[in-house]
């Protein structure tokens, strides 16, 4: 099987009854997802496209028994809502919101770790296993998701939501189904970063090579390199570094919070060399992975 | 948002880091004032946001208050990194004895905070660290329990250093911990923290970050402080484009089409969302385009934003024509976005079809926005065309216009 989300995955959704999260609902229970239940305080009672929604996330676990929640509420209630959803067992949390203080994240993330729970993101659109579970608002409504992903071998990881959806219609198009694929989040510290989900992916049989999207900032690809060279993966991985412009550029932030070159360590020629000295294939366009993966699997 | 040094100083002094005497100078009477003052030698350290000021001539050294005058009268004319400092520091110069690191910082892949302490100050932390391993020591510690003494001064003993320096440095290190903590801090640096002749320590420069995210909860202190809520305290003061920029995005709470750098080229860019700009940038300059600005569009914002965002870029002058370009959108609608970008194009008195060079936002609503482009025959592409030919289109037609 696929890593983290299978058909049998049933998820809950804090701040169901916002504009976006509604949508994102209607867009998962339209893919199969099993959407059980939905949390926003003082909205207990309503539902939403037929998912009932609970004040607290202890009766929703109560009454569904889900193990994982996608949360999308605003920045200041982020915290509190990760923390109730971690003390009723919910073990898989996928953080949509962005502009989440970082001290804030910090907690978030050990408080999960003291209860063995994941984070994906903050800052980020989710995950999908095609044809199985799309949890969040990675690939929009159904019928555009399904124009982009489809099964296959490639696992995707990528700080960027869009970029997720972009690398695998790139993939689909060239006959190449994904595993999971993941946006990870463009937050400076997030829940779960490529060499952390590496031993996943390692041990699911239907991935065969990994493709991963990244960006300048941040000691994420260096844990990747040095993960890839320790570990002696078994797995192909293909890279793209987007970004490449702000070499120039330090001091300054963009695209996401994460993204910016404060020291040489952070630039992506600098990123590129030790993701090449690690054996990763570099892409330089989007359109060179699919051919780059099938080199190497 | 970075701190000019005087002001991490006065914040720094305020949770009772010692910092050296003197005081803020905006003309060069101020500073001849302020030396008088002091008494004494003095050092002059010119106020700008970039690192480097010392090798670019913008910290000078002055014996008496006329020539602290002088010196501050050039400081004062002198660009550093394109900045002309906003102010001179004129500070009391001490003899030194011995010079130390402290800062304080988020380590991404622990994913905590760490502390960090060498006693080898006043470089760059990351050469003494490649260079001298052995004199550069951290911690992490817990996001979510009370940060205690102790651990400072096991970080700070584990070098060697005892008695009263010791207590010392453990006495400002847990106090830079604290303002690390209470100013929602992404990086608090004093470097170097220095052991003066007379045996007391200063904070003789220091570096602090306020996060970007933490700055609404620290409204009173930046209003302290005279910070604008505009004032990006990045690499470069902002231009007037990118304030512009900025009103555009506070149109309302709907998505983001904002997020404005300004470059100086010809191609006007209505782009995302925040990975895509960045593919889409690099693509553009690439194929041999030259970008007259970054943005970004995404979390589907509003029609009106997405034509003011168009209406903006159009306006820069040497915009000849703009490309509209996102990866598969997931949440953004390409409808909306196709309804505002043509609206912001017509409200500008253009012909949509002359003045947007190619449109390439598949994925969410496409078909309706598809119908929207051919209506206003638009130049378009769907998903099988990727965005470095969709960034190679864009540019080619804007050398075959020109």
């Amino acid at each position: 099987m696929p890593i983290l989300v299978d058909e049998n995955t049933s998820f809950i959704i804090q701040g169901i009854t916002g504009r976006e999260a509604v949508n994102m609902t209607r867009e998962c229970l339209d893919y199969g997802s099993k959407v059980v239940g939905g949390v926003t305080p003082g909205r207990g009672g309503r539902d939403v496209y037929g998912v009932p929604v609970y004040d607290t996330v202890a009766e929703a676990v109560d009454k569904h028994g889900a193990t994982g929640s996608v949360l999308t509420v605003p920045p200041a209630f982020t915290r509190d809502a990760v923390f109730e959803a971690i003390d009723n067992g919910i073990k898989l949390l996928v953080i949509v919101t962005e502009r989440i203080p970082r001290f804030e994240v910090a907690q978030m993330v050990e408080f999960a770790t003291m209860h063995d729970a994941r984070i994906i993101g903050p800052n980020c659109l989710g995950l999908i296993t095609p044809e199985k579970c799309k949890m969040g608002g990675i690939g929009g409504p159904a019928a555009d998701t399904r124009k982009a992903y489809m099964p296959g071998p490639v696992g995707v990881m990528s700080r960027s939501g869009g970029m997720t959806t972009e690398i695998a219609n790139a993939l689909t198009a060239a006959g190449l189904g994904q595993s999971t694929a993941i946006s990870i989040g463009g937050d400076a510290i997030i829940g779960s970063s490529y060499a952390e989900l590496m031993p996943l992916f390692e041990a699911d049989e239907a991935t065969k090579a990994i493709v991963i999207y990244s960006e300048p900032g941040g000691p994420m690809d260096a844990q990747l390199s040095e993960y890839v060279t320790k570990n002696n993966s078994r797995l192909p991985i293909v890279a793209f570094m987007a970004g490449r412009f702000m070499d120039k550029m330090p001091g300054m932030r963009f695209g996401h919070a994460g993204t910016i070159v404060e020291g040489k360590q952070d630039t992506a020629a600098e990123k590129l060399r030790r993701l090449e000295e690690a054996g990763i294939a570099v892409a330089e366009e989007i359109e060179q992975i699919p051919a780059l993966i099938k080199e190497r699997i | 948002m970075r701190f000019y040094e005087f002001e991490a100083k006065q914040l720094l002094a305020k949770q009772g880091v010692p910092t050296p005497k003197g005081g803020v100078a905006a003309t060069p009477e101020d500073a001849e004032r302020i030396a008088g003052e002091v008494g004494g030698a003095v050092v002059l350290k010119s106020q700008v946001l970039s690192g480097g000021r010392m090798k670019a001539g913008g910290v000078k050294f002055a014996d008496t208050p006329a020539e602290a005058r002088t010196a501050a009268e050039e400081i004062l004319k002198l660009e550093i990194s394109g900045q002309l400092p906003v102010s001179v520091l004129v500070e009391a110069k001490a003899g030194i004895k011995q010079e130390y690191y402290l800062g304080i910082t988020y380590d991404a892949v622990a994913k905590q905070p760490v502390a960090i302490f060498s006693d080898m100050g006043g470089i760059d932390i990351e050469e003494v660290a490649e260079q001298h391993p052995g004199h550069v020591v951290k911690h992490n510690f817990s996001a979510l329990l009370p940060y205690s003494d102790y651990k400072m001064k096991e970080l700070i003993a584990s070098l060697g250093i005892t008695g009263r320096q010791l207590t010392s440095i453990t006495r400002i290190g847990t106090r830079l911990v604290q303002a690390f903590l209470d100013y929602g801090l992404t990086l608090a640096e004093i470097n170097p923290l220095s052991q003066l002749d007379d045996g007391s320590f200063v904070a003789l420069d220091c570096h602090l970050d306020m996060e970007e995210e933490a700055r609404d909860q620290h409204t009173d202190l930046l209003a302290e402080f005279g910070i604008d809520e505009d004032e990006t305290r990045q690499g470069r003061p902002p231009t007037d484009f990118e304030r512009r920029g900025a009103r555009v995005d506070a149109v309302d709470a709907r998505g983001v089409a904002g997020r404005v750098v300004e470059f100086d080229g010809d191609l006007g860019l209505v782009i995302g969302a925040g990975g895509g700009s960045l593919t889409i940038f690099d693509a553009v300059q690439r194929h041999g385009g030259r970008p007259a600005n970054y943005c970004e569009i995404g979390g589907n914002p509003s029609v009106k934003k997405a034509c003011e965002l168009t209406k903006l870029v159009l306006s820069k002058p040497g915009v000849e024509k703009i490309a509209v370009i996102m990866n598969v959108v997931s949440n953004t609608r390409v409808d909306i976005v196709a309804r505002g970008v043509v609206k912001g194009v017509i409200e500008s008195g253009f012909e949509p079809s002359e003045k947007i060079v190619f449109f390439r936002i598949p994925g969410a609503w496409e078909e309706e926005g598809f119908k929207i482009l051919e209506k206003y025959g638009v130049e378009y592409g769907d998903r099988t065309v990727s965005l470095s030919e969709a960034a190679r289109r864009a540019v080619e037609k804007l050398g075959e216009a020109s």
